[in-house]
């Protein structure tokens, strides 16, 4: 038996397959992306039209000055992120970042449990030159608040 | 005065690229064919030029001269010496001279030995070249001349980023660089053939070891910076599919499916116009890369300058080029004439299949990465991240692994099933037996991990079987190479798969004699202390830590303060056993005095990078074999020639 395929035909499978497979990998990604991508919410949106308990999120926006406080376990902490118009509850537990301090910028990942957004990974301004790229287009009101509280 | 010389030589380089892209293009019309002869000494003398450029710019880094902006804004006089070096290429203007230098010399050094292709295909893949060149010179002499001088000398330099300052930055963009360069090379090898219609086995031999050093040395490139990110963010992780690591990722993984398709093409003068456009994509992809980590368009580490120009300026680059390249090979493709023919199940078979899911992890991958920054653009803002990435690059990778291990022992052109049942099912009841065992002893576990555990012990049976029966002092050196390769990918799987599966993690709050225990480790806090560095001061644990029981090995993790520019960063400490690493990392002193410190322990995790090195040196073997080749054959056909001459006599 030959099971060579014909000359002409055999490009034409190789173009047929390399189509499918690509279609097929894009329906894919669009399927997953619909599913899995974390919107970034600012405290006001999130309060405002919250996301479904445990969905993965981002959350940014200043951290509240005077609301850390650290748990007896030494490595869990209790925050405050906000904006002009919103305060979330934010819990963590974990070393946190170098520049993660109170009026200053974060983003937090993670996803709400009741009313407390739950961070697994916190990000915070490293330097001047880099900050989390969600903080770096808030409007001029957002701005204006973060400087206010930075200063 | 050196910045006044290194500017001009950079402009003598660019003009003689314009010199080798018009000679190049004039010499494939008969009339003028007689251009052809200046087409390579010009690549030569172009390579030699950029080179002294980069070396001005070098020696400008080294003596610290702060009149010269890029210097005073990258560097410091007081940075050890390794760091002025590595500050060279650390910046955006300095980073595009490397990566011109490296282009340039690659593009004199194909000018230099390259004989077996035609002549005139290799004139226009010397213009191809020229072209490519063209935009980065523009884009270097226009909107990032890194020779501008200051007009005051700055009183000290502003130093460099304290997570940059770090010895594998020595070496981490150079070998990504030399990655993405030499793509650029099977680039111009592709646009040269398009325009000669000349695609053949000769021109995939004169690409392929082009594509085998890019690839192995953005394997290096990837596996360097996986564990620079491991060791230096604290995090604990390997991969964060990062925009910037998707970036250095994308092209690797065209360069798998071309280097492929290549040894198809040279073996069996099968897969032309397939080749072809896996030459375009790959190079494509370095651009994307390019793009996506220089323009600005993500804020990290590697942004170095957020200048909307330039982002549009690379932008041009990328659409010219491979909207160039498109529209040649659409013009083109069809006067490609077929290749060789072969049966559903052959090995050709086995490699097509391996190159389309190589291709749709790609596009998985680049829509995932470039999803963020579309929405962006329609004012919705999300991250995307392992939730997406790895199951969905799951489904296209592991039926790519099990293809990976049938391939290497099917026949080229066509085989019997019947043959190959030993090879088959040997590696399959060894995955079948892991995978059992894996839900027997460690359930329950995670469905990713599971199938990772269970395919890359068979995988890495498979892999050696092409060894089987054959005198092994008799097997050339590219079949080890393959083998190599394929057992580092079955390495780093089962690296992989036993840190998603088997990771601990302490996370506690510890006065100096406190204890914990991290899966089978316990380790003591023993003192904090102050040190200091030559450009940084830090905060140092002594831990000790016993394994199982045994004796105390001491583990120092460092929080470090820098002061030009003034930056911290978390040292972590790791211990390395044969089975795993524990890995430790100091935080913050808290309130109550205790120190905030987070273990984990990892089994099996260096065997991620051991894998990636086993992979690059299985590339090095087959480089190694086909160059050796090349040179005996080259050496053959002088000795012939120099014979018939002697005999003319």
């Amino acid at each position: 038996m030959n099971t060579m395929i014909k000359p002409k035909h055999q490009r034409l499978v190789l173009i047929v397959v390399a189509l499918v497979a690509l279609i097929g990998a894009g329906l894919l990604a669009a399927y997953a992306l619909k599913n899995q991508a974390a919107y970034f919410y600012l405290p006001s949106e999130l309060a405002a039209k919250p996301p479904e308990q445990g969905r993965a999120v981002r959350l940014g926006g200043m951290v509240e000055k005077g609301s850390i406080r650290t748990r007896p376990d030494g490595v869990t902490i209790d925050f405050i992120v906000r904006d002009d118009k919103a305060r979330v509850p934010v819990r963590f537990s974990g070393i946190t970042p170098d520049l993660f301090v109170e009026g200053s910028g974060v983003v937090a990942e993670g996803r709400l449990e009741g009313p407390t957004f739950v961070a697994d990974n916190l990000l915070a301004k490293h330097d001047e030159k880099y900050v989390p790229r969600e903080m770096k287009n808030m409007s001029t009101a957002e701005a204006k608040a973060v400087i206010a509280e930075t200063k | 005065m050196i910045a006044e010389l290194g500017l001009a030589v950079l402009w003598m380089a660019a003009a003689l690229a314009v010199l080798q892209l018009v000679a190049g293009a004039l010499a494939l019309r008969p009339a003028t064919a007689h251009l052809a002869g200046v087409v390579r000494p010009v690549a030569i003398l172009q390579g030699v030029l950029v080179a002294c450029a980069f070396a001005a710019l070098v020696s400008l880094f080294l003596t610290t001269d702060l009149s010269v902006k890029l210097v005073a804004e990258n560097s410091h006089s007081a940075k050890p010496f390794i760091f002025k070096l590595a500050g060279t290429w650390g910046n955006h203007e300095g980073s595009m001279l490397m990566w011109v230098t490296i282009m340039s010399l690659a593009g004199g050094f194909v000018a230099l030995i390259e004989k077996r292709l035609r002549e005139e295909t290799l004139i226009a893949t010397l213009a191809g070249q020229a072209f490519v060149s063209l935009g980065f010179y523009a884009f270097l002499l226009l909107a990032s001349n890194p020779f501008t001088r200051l007009p005051e000398p700055a009183p000290e330099g502003a130093g460099l980023n304290p997570l940059l300052q770090d010895i594998g930055l020595a070496f981490h963009p150079p070998t990504l660089y030399v990655g993405y360069v030499g793509l650029s090379i099977a680039f111009s090898f592709a646009v040269g053939a398009l325009v000669t219609r000349d695609v053949g086995p000769a021109f995939a031999r004169a690409m392929r070891p082009w594509v085998l050093g890019a690839w192995i040395f953005l394997t290096l490139g990837i596996t360097a910076g996986s564990y620079w990110a491991y060791y230096t963010l604290g995090w604990g992780g390997w991969w964060f599919w990062d925009p910037v690591e998707n970036a250095s990722l994308m092209p690797w993984l065209a360069a798998t499916a071309l280097l492929h398709s290549c040894s198809v093409l040279a073996a069996r003068n099968a897969l032309r116009t397939w080749t072809v456009m896996l030459g375009v994509v790959a190079f494509s992809m370095s651009m994307v890369g390019t793009f996506l980590v220089r323009s600005g368009i993500l804020t990290s580490v590697h942004a170095f300058a957020v200048d909307p120009t330039r982002g549009t300026f690379i932008l041009a680059l990328l659409a010219i080029y491979i909207g160039g390249a498109l529209l040649l090979f659409g013009l083109r493709a069809n006067t490609v004439t077929e290749g060789a023919r072969f049966a559903v199940l052959s090995r050709e078979s086995a490699l097509v299949f391996n190159n389309v899911m190589l291709c749709g992890i790609l596009g998985i991958v680049l829509v995932g990465t470039l999803y963020p920054l579309l929405t962006e653009a329609m004012g919705v803002k999300v991250s995307v991240g392992p939730p997406y990435f790895n199951p969905v690059s799951a489904v296209f990778a592991i039926p790519m692994m099990l293809v990976m291990a049938v391939g290497p022992v099917l026949r080229w052109r066509e085989d019997k099933g019947g043959r190959i049942t030993w090879q088959v099912a040997v590696p399959a009841l060894v995955s079948a037996a892991a995978l059992l065992a894996v839900e027997l002893l460690f359930a329950p576990i995670n469905l990713l991990p599971a199938l990772g555990l269970a395919i890359a012990p068979g995988l890495a049976v498979a892999s050696v079987q092409p060894l089987v029966g054959r005198n092994l002092r008799r097997t050339p050196l590219p079949i080890y190479g393959m083998v190599l390769g394929h057992l580092g990918i079955a390495v780093a799987l089962f690296g992989m798969a036993s840190e998603g599966a088997f990771s601990t993690e302490r996370l506690a709050a510890m006065n100096p004699g406190d204890s914990q225990q991290v899966g089978p480790f316990k380790v003591t806090l023993q003192d904090i202390g102050p040190v200091a560095g030559p450009n940084w001061t830090a905060l140092e644990a002594t831990v000790s830590a016993s394994y199982a029981g045994g004796a105390g090995t001491v583990l120092h993790p460092q929080a470090r303060t820098f002061a030009n520019p003034p930056g911290n960063r978390t040292e972590s400490a790791l211990l390395t056993r044969w089975n795993g690493q524990l890995y430790a990392v100091l935080g913050e002193e808290g309130e109550d005095g205790r120190w905030q410190m987070r273990f984990w322990w990892k089994p099996f995790v260096p065997m991620i990078w051991y894998g990636g090195a086993l992979v690059a040196l299985g590339g090095l073997l087959a480089l190694l074999g086909r160059v050796a080749r090349d040179v005996r054959r080259l050496v053959a056909i002088d000795k012939i020639a120099f014979r018939r001459e002697r005999q003319g006599r």
